[in-house]
C-alpha cells in the first residue's frame, strides 16, 4: 500500500510541480526516493521534528503548493496535533497528512508505535477528511483524489507493504465520501476499511459456506461518512457487522448502530474494534489483532457461525 | 551500597563486557528480525558506563535512574539487565513474541525500565520532572538521560532542556549519542545547523563535555570530573553500528536483522573492538 501510493505520487508530482512531500526522518519507500533524486527541492526532511513538518506544510500550503506530510501513523497525527488541528483544520489547507502503519501494523514496536485511536481523533476535528484504503489499487484511487483536491486537509491512513489487493473487480468504483460496495448481496452486509478488509473477505467466506449471501463495502471514506448508503445499507440487509481496526470510542461501528436507531432500522449489527486498552503484548500483526479479540475464528463464532 | 562514585573504573573489564553484550544482541537477532542493532552498538559503551560504572546498586536495587530515551536503543538495556538478573533469559527468548514482555521498545512497569519511550524527544521533559522530584524530597538520586542525536532535533528536547537548565538539575546527567546518524541520512550533510550541539547545552545553562563515545573510561572521566551545580551533558562521537564492519555507518542497519552468514561475520569480528 505504501510503496503504491509512492509510485502515484511520484507519476502525480513529476508533472505538477507544486506537489511536494515533507518527511520527518522517515526512510521514503520506493518511488518517493526516487522523487527525492529527481525532485530534491520538492522533497523536505525536517528531521525528528514533526511538529515542523506539519507547520511547514501548512505554510507552503498557504503559499500555493499542494503537500503532503508523511511519516509513521503515530508521528504523523499524535506527536503534532495542535499543528494538525489549528494549522490545518483550523486554517481548513488543503494539505494531506499519511500515516502509515495505522492501528496495530507495528506490532512488535509497543504502544507508543500504536495508532489505535487515530480514526476517534482525526474524525474528530472539523474540516478534517479521513480516508482509509483497504488494498494497494484503492491506495492509489484516494492518492490521485487526494493530490488535486481543494477541499482541505486530509489524514490519508494507509498500512504497511504487501497487502493483497482485494477490490480489483470491485462491484463500484471508489468516490469520496461514498460507501462503496464490493459485492452486493442480500442477507449479510459487512463494513470495513483499511487493511483489516482481509478479515472482513474472510468472514464473508464463512457466511456464504452457510448459504448467507453477502454485500462487502469499504468505506474508505470514513470522514465524512455515508450517512445515508448506511441507513439505505441497514434497510436493505438484514445482518450489518462492522469490522475495524481502531478503538470503540469514535468508531464507525458506533456510528452505524446510532444511524440504524435514529431512521428505526431493524436491521441487526454487530460491530468488531480494538480493546479500549493498551495492550502489552508483541508479534506479528495478526497475532496483534488476536490479542485485541479481531481474529477471524472468534469473530464467527461471535457471529454464530460455526 | 557504594554510597560514593568510585573514581576507579577498569577499562579492560568495561571492553570485555561491551563485546559480550554485543554478542548477545546478535544472537538474539537469530531469533527474530524486529530488532534495532546499530543504535544499539552505537550506545553499548554509553550504557555500559551507567550500569555499571556510575549507578548505585544494592543487589537489583539501585536510587539512581537510567532513562533511554532513544527507546529503540533499548536492546543493550535488555541485556544488561539480564547480566544483572533483573530481567531473565526467558524474557529474552520472547523478546517480540507472544507471551513475552519485551518489545522493540522499553516498557514502564518491565522490571529495570523506568519509562515507556520509543517516541523520540520525550525523554528530556521526563528526566526533568525526575530530577527535580528528586530535589523536591531532599533525595540524590542521579537520573542519567540517554538521548539519540536524532531526537535533538524535536523541539521538546530543547523545551526540556531549558527547563533543566532554570532549574540548574545537578543530578540531571544526559549523554547525547551523537553518531550522526538519524534515521534517514547523515545529519551533519542533510542539517548542517544541528551541529555543533554542545554549544545549544551550554546556551542553556548547561555544563558541557566532548568525549569519545566508545571510550568507556573517557564517558566515566566525564562525569568524574565535573565542575557541578548545573546538569550536565556529555556529548559522546560514536559510530553507528559499531564493531561491526558492515554495520557502521550503513543506515540499512538501524532497523535491519544480520543473515546466518552476516550473523558469523559479525561474530568473528566481535572478539576485539578499538575505541
Ligand atoms: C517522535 C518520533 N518520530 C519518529 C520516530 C521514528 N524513528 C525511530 S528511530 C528514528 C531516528 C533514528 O536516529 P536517532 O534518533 O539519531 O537514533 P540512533 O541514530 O542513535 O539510532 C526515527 C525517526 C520515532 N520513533 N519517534
Amino acid at each position: 500500500m505504501r510503496n503504491k501510493f509512492a509510485d502515484v505520487f511520484y507519476d502525480l508530482g513529476k508533472d505538477d510541480p507544486k506537489l511536494c512531500i515533507v518527511v520527518a526522518d522517515i526512510s521514503p519507500a520506493g518511488s518517493i526516493a526516487k522523487f527525492r533524486t529527481d525532485f530534491p527541492d520538492r522533497f523536505v526532511n525536517t528531521g525528528v521534528a514533526e511538529q515542523i513538518m506539519i507547520g511547514m506544510c501548512a505554510g507552503l500550503a498557504q503559499r500555493g503548493m499542494r503537500p503532503f506530510a508523511y511519516t509513521i501513523a503515530t508521528f504523523t497525527l499524535y506527536r503534532p496535533f495542535e499543528f494538525v488541528r489549528d494549522d490545518l483544520c483550523y486554517q481548513n489547507l488543503p494539505v494531506t497528512i499519511v500515516g502509515i502503519g495505522g492501528g496495530v501494523t507495528y506490532s512488535t514496536l509497543g504502544g507508543t508505535h500504536h495508532a489505535q485511536e487515530d480514526i476517534a481523533i482525526a474524525t474528530a476535528l472539523p474540516n478534517m477528511s479521513v480516508i482509509a484504503p483497504c488494498d494497494p489499487s484503492e491506495a492509489e484511487t484516494v492518492t490521485r483524489w487526494c493530490a488535486t483536491q481543494t477541499r482541505g486537509p486530509v489524514y490519508l491512513r494507509l498500512g504497511k507493504a504487501g497487502e493483497p489487493d482485494l477490490t480489483l473487480d470491485a462491484a463500484e468504483p471508489w468516490e469520496f465520501g461514498k460507501l462503496r460496495y464490493l459485492t452486493k448481496g442480500d442477507d449479510v452486509c459487512i463494513l470495513s476499511y483499511g487493511p483489516i478488509m482481509k478479515k472482513a473477505f474472510e468472514v464473508a467466506e464463512r457466511y456464504r459456506a452457510a448459504g448467507q449471501s453477502v454485500s462487502l463495502i469499504s468505506a474508505a471514506s470514513v470522514k465524512p461518512f455515508d450517512d445515508e448508503g448506511a441507513v439505505a445499507g441497514l434497510k436493505r440487509h438484514k445482518k450489518m457487522v462492522v469490522i475495524e481496526e481502531t478503538a470503540p470510542v469514535g468508531s464507525l461501528g458506533l456510528k452505524i448502530k446510532a444511524l440504524a436507531y435514529e431512521a428505526g432500522a431493524t436491521c441487526d449489527v454487530s460491530s468488531f474494534c480494538l480493546q479500549d486498552e493498551f495492550m502489552h503484548h508483541y508479534g506479528n500483526h495478526d497475532e496483534l489483532l488476536a490479542a485485541h479479540g479481531l481474529e477471524t475464528g472468534a469473530i464467527a463464532t461471535a457471529l454464530g457461525l460455526d | 551500597m557504594s554510597e560514593t562514585l568510585s573514581n576507579v573504573f577498569d577499562a579492560g573489564a568495561a571492553r570485555r563486557r561491551c563485546l559480550t553484550y554485543r554478542r548477545r544482541i546478535l544472537d538474539i537477532s537469530q531469533q527474530v528480525g524486529a530488532l534495532h542493532i546499530a543504535p544499539a552498538f552505537s550506545c553499548t559503551e554509553i550504557v555500559d558506563v551507567v550500569y555499571n560504572g556510575l549507578m548505585r546498586w544494592d543487589g537489583e536495587d539501585t536510587p539512581d535512574v537510567i532513562l533511554m530515551s532513544k527507546g529503540h536503543g533499548c536492546m543493550i538495556q535488555y541485556v544488561i539487565l539480564e547480566e544483572k538478573g533483573i530481567l531473565l533469559r526467558e524474557d529474552l527468548d520472547l523478546y517480540c513474541k507472544p507471551g513475552g514482555r519485551l518489545g522493540a521498545h522499553p516498557d514502564y512497569g518491565v522490571p529495570g525500565i523506568s519509562a515507556s519511550t520509543g517516541s523520540l524527544g520525550h525523554g528530556m521533559g521526563l528526566a526533568t520532572g525526575m530530577a527535580y522530584g528528586e530535589r523536591l524530597q531532599d533525595r540524590d538520586g542521579q537520573i542519567y538521560l540517554v538521548l539519540s542525536d536524532g531526537e535533538c532535533q524535536e523541539g521538546s528536547t530543547w523545551e526540556g532542556a531549558m527547563m533543566a537548565g532554570n532549574l540548574a538539575l545537578e543530578n540531571l546527567i544526559a549523554f547525547v549519542d551523537l553518531n550522526d546518524f538519524s534515521g534517514l541520512e547523515r545529519m551533519s550533510e542533510g542539517h548542517p545547523a544541528f551541529h555543533p550541539v554542545i554549544d545549544k547545552f551550554l546556551s542553556f545553562g548547561w555544563e558541557g563535555v566532548e568525549v569519545n563515545g566508545h571510550s568507556a573510561d573517557e564517558i566515566h572521566e566525564a562525569v568524574m570530573n565535573r565542575e557541578g551545580g548545573k546538569p550536565l551533558v556529555v556529548v559522546s562521537k560514536t559510530v553507528k553500528g559499531k564493531g561491526v564492519s558492515y554495520m557502521e555507518h550503513v543506515p540499512i542497519w538501524h532497523y535491519r536483522a544480520p543473515s546466518p552468514e552476516e550473523y558469523k561475520q559479525a561474530c568473528d569480528e566481535l572478539v576485539e573492538i578499538s575505541a
